[in-house]
């Protein structure tokens, strides 16, 4: 959907799109490899929501223009109007906590205590790519993860008072 | 009885730690500033004993900044009376800078959070019918400094916590958050090589809790050690080592890894799951 979004206001090749989304979300979001995009765009094509025409370059080799088609703008609005899907309920942490024993792990506390210096450390990181942040969309990006993360580490605490 | 007999004997710890360091000042060699070993707190409520510190050992370096986080209850805030010397241990010892502190009387206490522990609580304490900068200025002013040196670390402080234009109000006219950073502001007044902090952020929005992370930041860059009890992990994870409390005792101190910000281009390995756009 954000390739959708990109190409509502004018074509553009893949490369382009993969430099605009590095642009617009920053150095928190993991950078999309080209071959995902291309991949990303030729379902997109199969199933009719972009077209693609080749543009013939006199010193480089064509390259592959993608544009919206209506069935692509319609799409795109669906996904704008509706409502997004509420938290996640697949922690695989959460999994581990729970099953740990079944593997033969007891000590609980350990487990709980590993993952809280973990996320903690993520949150240092976090806390200083805001810093480095320019605020704007990508800086709320990275608030928005800092939050996650703090109510991940509220969460761990409940585990640790109801399992420990 | 027990009372009694860790009295006497805190007693004699002192005169032999006075007589071991005949000059009485501070060992400013030694690396480590504070020392509580074996230290517990018990409560009474109608007679059944309720231990809410329940044999925490814990070292402080000169200069070292650390976060103390857990659940409520789990006597986060009590520890942290107990090494300011607002509550007397029921067992255990406290030293500071070298001299044993948890059977010192109320009024030695008092000098100590004059002239070396600063300490900011949960309740504000601000006298009332003082201005925000005179309740600063009297606390530089009662850790030793002159009266220019008062005013000029107020100024400083009142402005690197963003409270410049409330200097001559009442404390009673500011909000909740504008007190807190106050009380902020007074506990560092005279540079204390001991900061104490309970929830210094908990009543603050974003832009108060970024101003009071730089103030502690800074001052932990000049070397003050800072002890910091929080809820928020941002502001823990500032601080080089977080020390979880469960149930009155220590159930984990990490060292945190050194941070720095990915490098530009680079996708940040340190944030792997946390951000995750679809589509």
């Amino acid at each position: 959907m954000p390739l959708l979004a990109l190409l509502a206001k004018e074509p553009a090749h893949g490369y382009e799109l993969k430099i605009l989304l590095e642009q617009m979300f920053g150095d928190a979001y993991p950078s999309p490899n080209i071959g995902q995009i291309y991949v990303t765009l030729q379902r997109l094509e199969r199933d009719g929501l972009v077209a693609s025409q080749d543009v013939v370059q006199q010193t480089r080799p064509n390259k592959r223009v993608y544009e919206l088609t209506d069935a692509g703008r319609e799409a795109l609005a669906d996904w704008v109007d509706r409502p997004s899907d509420g938290p996640r309920v697949r922690d695989d942490f959460f999994m581990k906590l729970a099953l740990s024993p079944l593997a033969g792990a007891t000590d609980r506390l350990a487990l709980i205590n590993r993952q809280r210096r973990d996320y903690l450390n993520q949150m240092r990181g976090l806390s200083a790519l805001a810093s480095a942040t320019e605020p704007g969309i990508a800086r709320l990006l990275v608030e928005g993860a800092m939050l996650h993360l703090q109510a991940d580490l509220d969460w761990l605490e409940r585990c640790q008072e109801e399992l420990v | 009885m027990i009372d009694l007999g860790s009295q006497i004997s805190a007693k004699k710890a002192t005169t032999k730690a006075r007589n071991g360091a005949p000059q009485g000042g501070p060992d400013l060699g030694a690396p480590v500033l504070l020392r509580a070993s074996g230290i517990t707190k018990t409560f009474r409520a109608e007679g059944v004993p309720v231990p809410a510190v329940r044999g925490v050992d814990l070292e402080l370096q000169r200069g070292e900044f650390a976060a103390i986080m857990g659940p409520s209850g789990s006597g986060k805030s009590t520890l942290l009376h107990l090494l300011g010397g607002l509550e007397r241990p029921t067992g255990g010892e406290i030293w500071l800078d070298g001299r044993r502190v948890d059977g010192l009387s109320q009024a030695k206490w008092a000098v100590l959070r004059r002239r070396q522990v600063g300490i900011v609580f949960q309740f504000f304490n601000l006298v009332s019918n003082m201005t925000v900068a005179d309740n600063v200025e009297l606390a530089a002013l009662m850790g030793g400094a002159t009266r220019r040196q008062a005013r000029e670390r107020r100024h400083e402080l009142l402005s690197d916590l963003g409270l410049r234009a409330k200097a001559d109000a009442a404390p009673a006219l500011l909000s909740g958050g504008e007190q807190q950073r106050v009380a902020l502001a007074r506990a560092m007044a005279n540079r204390p090589s001991l900061l104490l902090a309970d929830e210094p952020t908990g009543n603050l929005d974003s832009s108060g809790s970024q101003a009071v992370l730089r103030v502690l930041t800074q001052a932990h860059a000049d070397g003050q050690a800072i002890l910091l009890v929080t809820h928020d992990a941002r502001v823990a994870c500032a601080a080089g080592r977080v020390i979880s409390l469960f149930d009155g005792m220590v159930a984990d101190d990490a060292a945190m890894r050194p941070s720095r910000p990915p490098a530009p281009g680079q996708p940040s390995r340190t944030l792997p799951g946390v951000l995750r756009l679809r589509g």
